[in-house]
């Protein structure tokens, strides 16, 4: 049994009077990937924000363990830019940094190349590596992914989920990420937490795709545009009637 | 005179040298308007110290940290934005200042000297009070370089990283008061914060790190006060305003000519 990195026992937030979280329940176990979704003005990022202690909650509490370090990976990054800072630099106010690991790191993420560039110049997906980075400098048993793939192109999605689940399987750590939709995290994710204000329902991701609660907010999957992602989740037939056929293996896809 | 000049100039690169780091911070921060509130308010530091007779540079810096603390109170309350926050605390502050230096009938005062500065003016202690000064603020900034800058570029991830950002910010505010008040003998309470952008922005447009641009915002400072000494040596112009002047050519030269950032090919 994995231990337990993070419990939020029955977290609430409220601003005059207006509740933003009602008594959130969830844990973060060392090793799981972890997805938190919701719509917009769902508090997932005041729910992380709580973690972070950047938000003070109002009811409730967060348990954490005394081992926990958290690399914290922000949506975006904004330097001033009367600030010139190359990623060298950025990367070294990681406090108690070692600098000798700020270009295997960069290494690993495929970025090396960058290390002398000013961080104004990056690309969304340059960036959001940038800042992977620095949260891994941090020598985290716990990342804490806001949005990780914002401005980032489908092609990009898929290799920063790929290397999130890389860095998840070398280091053993916990991962923590919000995401306003389901499609492209699915196939990485251990368990998905759909939240809105309070918690909707929870489990693996098949579990929460096909709960109620979830296609209210998020539609029935499959049922857009999104489907060619969603193909190879199919691997059974249907009837006329839409029964699920027996089938002996998973590799005739008939449709 | 020529004693006079040379004590004049070592004081301004005295107070060049802090101010040009300082600066940067406060471009980066963009805490300019911040700045030039506090330094308003350093004319009532005077009125008061006057008053209580305490020591001047003293009376400024607990008055601007006093004020750097009410301003971040009222800030947290968000009952109004706060650039009018500033207008109203910088002018109010200043105006309470000359009020309160117009009750001091038996104390004569110069007060050009403590708006625009007078250079040409400052004694071997006022030269002693800005090595001392300068020296502690460049020590803290020394120390303290990493947490300072980390809290700068990202408060946020500053926090999650451990770094006492509170604690940081309010060492940034009692660095801008010192200087402040070291400052003040030399280009005076209006003229203080140009004195740190002026050579910080001129720096940005030639270097690459922070480091370059708090190092380079020294030289373009010295720079200013060397010129604006000379120009009021030559043309018998006010000293303060000269320095601004000349800092303000150099800024100009460096945005307008097709200079390249240090280590750029």
């Amino acid at each position: 049994m994995s231990k337990c990195l993070v419990e939020f026992d029955k977290i609430g937030i409220s601003f005059d009077g207006r509740a933003l979280l009602d008594s959130i329940n969830m844990t973060i176990n060392e090793g799981e990937i972890v997805t938190l979704i919701g719509p917009n003005g769902s508090g997932k990022s005041t729910l992380i924000r709580t973690l972070l202690g950047l938000q003070t909650a109002t009811t409730g509490s967060v348990i954490r363990h005394e081992s926990l370090r958290i690399g914290y990976m922000p949506q975006k990054l904004h330097v001033d830019p009367t600030l010139p800072l190359t990623v060298k630099h950025f990367l070294a106010l990681v406090r108690g940094v070692n600098k000798k690991a700020i270009e295997p790191t960069l290494d690993k993420l495929g970025i090396a190349h960058l290390l002398n560039s000013q961080v104004h110049v990056l690309s969304g997906g340059e960036t959001q590596r940038v800042l992977l980075a620095r949260a891994l400098l941090n020598r985290p048993n716990l990342l804490v992914l806001d949005e990780p793939v914002q401005g980032v192109d489908v092609n990009g999605q898929v290799e920063l989920y790929n290397l999130i689940e890389g860095i998840r399987d070398e280091l053993g750590c916990g991962v923590l990420m919000v995401s306003h939709d389901l499609h492209l995290v699915m196939a990485k994710t251990d368990t998905v937490v759909c939240i809105n204000q309070h918690v909707c329902c929870s489990g693996t991701p098949q579990h929460v795709t096909g709960h109620p609660a979830y296609q209210a907010l998020f539609g029935v999957p499959g049922a857009d545009e999104s489907i060619a992602i969603y193909a190879h989740q199919h691997d059974h037939v249907h009837d006329e009637h839409g029964d699920i056929l027996e089938q002996d293996d998973h590799t005739h896809c008939h449709h | 005179m020529l004693d006079l000049l040379f004590r004049a100039l070592i004081g301004g690169l005295g107070v060049a040298s802090v101010a040009g780091p300082l600066g940067a911070f406060v471009v980066w921060r963009r805490m300019a308007y911040f700045g030039d509130t506090l330094a308003h308010s350093a004319l009532l530091g005077v009125a008061l110290g006057l008053l209580f007779e305490i020591n001047l540079n003293l009376a400024i810096i607990v008055l601007c940290v006093g004020l750097a603390a009410v301003l971040v109170t009222l800030q947290k309350k968000h009952i109004i934005a706060t650039d009018t926050l500033l207008g109203i605390l910088a002018h109010s502050s200043l105006s309470l200042g000359l009020v309160a230096v117009s009750f001091l009938d038996d104390v004569r005062i110069d007060l050009m000297a403590y708006l625009f500065g007078d250079l040409l003016a400052i004694s071997q202690l006022d030269v002693y009070w800005i090595y001392a000064g300068g020296l502690a603020v460049i020590a803290l900034l020394v120390i303290f370089w990493k947490p300072l800058l980390a809290v700068t570029v990202n408060e946020e991830l500053a926090k999650v990283e451990g770094y006492p950002v509170e604690s940081i910010r309010l060492l940034l505010m009692l660095l801008v008061a010192l200087v402040i008040a070291v400052a003040m003998k030399i280009v005076g309470v209006l003229l203080i914060t140009s004195l740190m952008i002026i050579p910080a922005a001129t720096a940005r447009k030639l270097s690459k790190t922070p480091v370059q641009m708090a190092f380079i915002a020294s030289v373009i400072g010295c720079l200013a006060v060397c010129g604006g000494l000379w120009s009021s040596y030559r043309w018998d112009t006010p000293t303060g305003p000269s320095v601004v002047v000349c800092a303000a050519l150099l800024f100009l030269i460096a945005y307008t000519l097709p200079f390249k950032r240090l280590g750029e090919r």
